[in-house]
């Protein structure tokens, strides 16, 4: 069997580990109610968290780019290697859509980012109230797509490997090469 | 001769009171005061909707000039409609208590071209501090246009009491801008 590079599969991990992260964050926080310390912090880590997505994934995608991956099991049918295709290609979309519309979104609110409280990063565009409640729904419906997106694509997974038994997920998990 | 000292004490006394002249009339959409500070080191600006600015001024005796602004603390737009409400509670400018934050000049000197020196009094809520700043003043049109900014701590004032008080969270350090055209 041939893995994913070392390169992607922790590109892959890190950046799944975010999404998740951030995803979680970002409906635990806007359910806060009023105004604290705590909220605010929350409401940073998540946008720290999904500017990191946005950098890793552009990492991810020049170096996918730069490395085939590994070939797909030889008898998976043609449909399924089609659809997988698609859905990858789907998912990269949401990998940037969703982090950008955040970013333009909170511009918009007046609130730029200073990633980690340090990087002070590019303000794109001037605050504007009405952009911003535009940006909002967008945010959170991009938000919920990747989230239909990653499910399907966790399945899919999880079948080659439990009702399958071949070797799509073990390529993308860590382990001695063989 | 004592006619004409009688004359020149009747103009200079009318001098007086064209310098002391009518308040400027404030064009409030060409106007504004904001608060900028950092939150977790990100800058924020936010603008004060409502307040009133009173200035007079004559640019041939600027040192006749006096100012008073008062403020509308519960007006401050945070860009969203709950942390505006936010703002105008107890921990933060307890507006209900203490509606107007106010400025008001004691001496206004000028400090070369289009320059002036404001030294007065700031309250807010409920706190006075005396402060002095530099601000621009340039004829625009009809209008005088006052130009300036003054950084002020906002725990000298209790903006943000309780957990609000950590300046990791939100600087200490907040600018206040304005620009105040006005005209007769």
């Amino acid at each position: 069997m041939q893995r994913y590079t070392n390169t992607a599969i922790v590109l892959h991990w890190l950046v799944a580990v975010l999404i998740v992260g951030a995803f979680a964050l970002g409906l635990f926080m806007t359910d806060i109610p009023g105004f604290s310390p705590t909220k605010l912090r929350y409401y940073a880590w998540h946008k720290w968290a999904g500017v990191t997505v946005l950098l890793l994934a552009a990492v991810r995608l020049l170096w996918r780019l730069k490395n085939r991956p590994p070939e797909l099991p030889a008898d998976m049918p043609l449909w399924q290697r089609q659809a997988a295709h698609a859905l990858h290609n789907v998912l990269y979309v949401f990998i940037f859509a969703v982090p950008l519309s955040g970013y333009f979104y909170t511009l918009a609110a007046g609130f730029p980012v200073v990633w980690f409280g340090v990087v002070q990063l590019p303000v794109l565009i001037a605050k504007n109230q009405a952009l911003a409640e535009t940006l909002q729904p967008v945010h959170y419906w991009l938000n919920m797509g990747m989230a239909a997106v990653v499910a399907l694509h966790v399945l899919a997974a999880l079948k080659h490997h439990v009702v399958d038994r071949d070797d799509t997920l073990r390529r993308m998990l860590p382990g001695r090469s063989r | 001769m004592k006619s004409m000292r009688t004359t020149l004490a009747v103009l200079l006394a009318g001098a007086t009171l064209v310098a002391a002249a009518v308040p400027l009339k404030t064009d409030a959409a060409h106007s504004s005061v904001s608060a900028t500070f950092k939150q977790m080191n990100v800058p924020v600006e936010s603008n004060f909707k409502r307040f009133n600015a009173q200035i007079d001024y004559d640019p041939a005796h600027p040192e006749n000039a006096s100012a008073k602004v008062d403020i509308d603390t519960a007006s401050l737009d945070m860009g969203q409609a709950d942390y505006n409400k936010e703002i105008a509670k107890k921990e933060w400018f307890n507006s209900a208590q203490f509606p107007k934050a106010s400025f008001v000049s004691s001496s206004i000197k000028p400090a070369g071209a289009g320059k002036l020196a404001v030294t007065g009094k700031l309250t807010i809520k409920g706190k006075t501090q005396d402060v002095s700043f530099p601000i621009s003043v340039k004829a625009q049109g009809a209008q005088q246009v006052f130009e300036g900014q003054l950084p002020i701590h906002r725990l000298a004032f209790n903006i943000g009491e309780g957990d609000w008080k950590d300046t990791s969270m939100l600087a200490d350090d907040v600018i206040i801008k304005f620009r105040v055209a006005a005209g007769q």
